[in-house]
């Protein structure tokens, strides 16, 4: 605890930030106490755009619940397809095409990728530098193309299926991905430049925002969030699952527990995503895309089931609970964020108002996943 | 550490049971039954074992002890039935039929909380279940341990009404701050 809270006068006042602020990316709110222009205590409010996706899932069938999926996380929607679809078939015992994996996982990388970038243009926004945001929706628009001529949609994919995926890619998507690929390297450069080594995203993001190992373990935080603090932890290698065990990708860990770490590790996983397209476009098996007799009723057998991806944000866990019948008894999202965001009243205790709004930046909060 | 070592030293709690798991069919490695008095300990010990946690739910069973009971009912009256059956194509009097299972003496309905922690080196998920009466769902809090189960908790609390005593700010989470109902018990209707 710094200094300054611990010589607290009593002229401390309530400042309420959101729930309607560019901040904080969404409708969340966060209560605080200030002391001048320092944070003394901070308490995020959520629930502003809860929907029970949970009870909804009790409601519809399995196969019904699918496009569910990608309305929590409108960032990273594929990784939502992907933990749903591997959990069921997990439950249900159904086997996938290899063909179908590997798109899976090239279609899921180009929306980490996405991602990322949203979270780079929208940080870098945060700081107060407006063009990086032009230049990383630039980027974006590509992937969004390329996903939506094979998806159907451009944000809200509902693209995987029981048993392998909804349509297979074509010649288009194939030539258009290495392009894509290659470009993405050439800007990867331009952003180090521009950005990264920039003076004044430098002084604003080293040695701020100190989120220790010990902390995020007691709060369950994951993805690039523990990976700044020097966790090497990503479930695609530490609970392999689909085809990731077959491609050569690095985890990048960062030791400074500050917001560059966090900053980094982003930048860097992108270039490893980069890698794992690359890797699977030059694999691509033939065959089937979609199990030729995929189930359209689906009747997991009765117990409990965990599945976990990794999602732009961290380590995403679905368990379901199935009582044999043609919808789940109970299913419970365990989302990134909402542990993430948990350790920001502790995080920020003593920080500059600015400075905070930098780590929360940093936690790449998407709000829909955190509310559910 | 090694799985086997964890899965002992949480196994040496009193009243604690350790189920390995496959993980394949499953996604978790170990399943722990603990109650509401041994809860507190078993988490000091995955704690202490470096742990981290990553959510708490419920699950509600209502009227899972009444459909077991039915469920034994109808196979012990089959079993008469078929005894009967065949000792009539024999031309023998049926033989003197068992008695009926008793419905257990406890048919309160109960509520389920499952606590999922895991480790970022050696991968091994724990699913750790304690079941409560739906009629006095109470439950110590771990938030003095994880501090990351406090909003877990008021979730949890949010949806099925379970009270966590000792959690410092129990109020609700995610539904609006006035909610008094718990929407994902079996029984809510909207």
């Amino acid at each position: 605890m710094s200094a300054i809270v611990e010589k607290l006068n009593d002229e401390t006042f309530v400042l309420n930030l959101g729930p309607q602020h560019p901040a904080t990316h969404g409708v969340l709110r966060v209560k605080l106490r200030m002391d001048g222009e320092y944070i003394v205590e901070a308490e995020p409010v959520l629930g502003y755009i809860h929907r029970m996706h949970e009870k909804m899932g009790e409601n519809r069938t399995w196969i019904q619940y699918l496009p569910n999926t990608a309305r929590l996380d409108y960032l990273h929607a594929l990784a939502f397809n992907h933990v749903y679809v591997n959990a069921v078939e997990r439950a249900a015992g159904i086997e996938v095409p290899q063909r179908a994996e590997y798109i899976r996982v090239i279609t899921a990388e180009l929306n980490r990728i996405s991602s990322h970038l949203v979270w780079f243009g929208a940080f870098i926004m945060d700081l107060g530098g407006f063009s990086p945001l032009l230049y990383a929706f630039d980027d974006r628009e590509q992937i969004l193309d390329l996903l939506e001529a094979i998806t159907g949609s451009r944000l809200t994919y509902c693209y995987f299926r029981f048993g392998g995926v909804s349509c297979d890619i074509d010649d288009q998507f194939i030539t258009g991905s290495r392009a894509f690929v290659k470009r993405m390297r050439e800007r990867l450069d331009m952003y180090r430049n521009l950005v990264t080594n920039n003076i004044i995203t430098i002084k604003r993001l080293e040695d701020v925002g100190p989120i220790t190992a010990e902390m995020c373990r007691k709060y369950g935080a994951t993805g690039p969030v523990a990976r700044g603090s020097g966790i090497n932890f990503d479930v695609r290698r530490h609970e392999p699952y689909s085809v990731y065990p077959e491609f050569d990708f690095d985890i990048p860990v960062y030791h400074e527990c500050d917001n560059m770490a966090r900053y980094m590790v982003r930048m860097d996983e992108m270039e490893q995503s980069l890698r794992i397209i690359e890797q699977a476009l030059d694999k691509l098996p033939d065959g089937p895309y979609l199990l030729p007799k995929a189930p359209r009723i689906v009747k997991p057998a009765k117990g409990d089931f965990y599945q976990a991806v990794e999602s732009a944000r961290g380590s995403l866990g679905l368990r379901i609970v199935s009582d044999g019948s043609n919808n789940a008894y109970r299913l419970k999202w365990r989302s990134p964020t909402f542990s993430n965001l948990s350790l920001f009243g502790e995080a920020c205790i003593g920080m500059l108002l600015p400075d905070a709004l930098a780590l929360m930046g940093t936690l790449d909060l998407v709000i829909p996943e955190i509310d559910r | 550490m090694h799985r086997d070592a964890i899965a002992g030293s949480i196994a040496a709690i009193d009243g604690v049971i350790v189920t390995p798991c496959e993980y394949d069919s499953k996604g978790y490695c170990l399943d722990v039954q603990v109650t509401a008095q041994t809860l507190l300990q078993a988490v000091s010990v995955i704690d202490h074992c470096g742990f981290f946690i990553e959510a708490i739910t419920g699950v509600d069973w209502l009227g899972e002890k009444t459909a077991r009971h039915k469920e034994a009912l109808d196979r012990a009256k089959a079993v008469i039935a078929a005894a009967a059956k065949s000792a009539a194509e024999k031309g023998e009097e049926p033989p003197p039929a068992p008695p009926l299972p008793q419905p257990p003496e406890d048919m309160t309905d109960e509520l389920e909380v499952v606590y999922d922690f895991n480790r970022y080196d050696d991968f091994c998920r724990i699913s750790m279940r304690v079941r409560v009466p739906r009629s006095t769902p109470c439950l110590p809090t771990i938030s003095a341990i994880y501090s990351g189960a406090d909003w877990h908790e008021r979730e949890t609390h949010d949806f099925f009404g379970i009270r966590f005593e000792g959690h410092p700010n129990l109020v609700p989470l995610l539904l609006p701050e006035d909610a008094d109902f718990h929407p994902l018990l079996k029984d809510f209707k909207a």
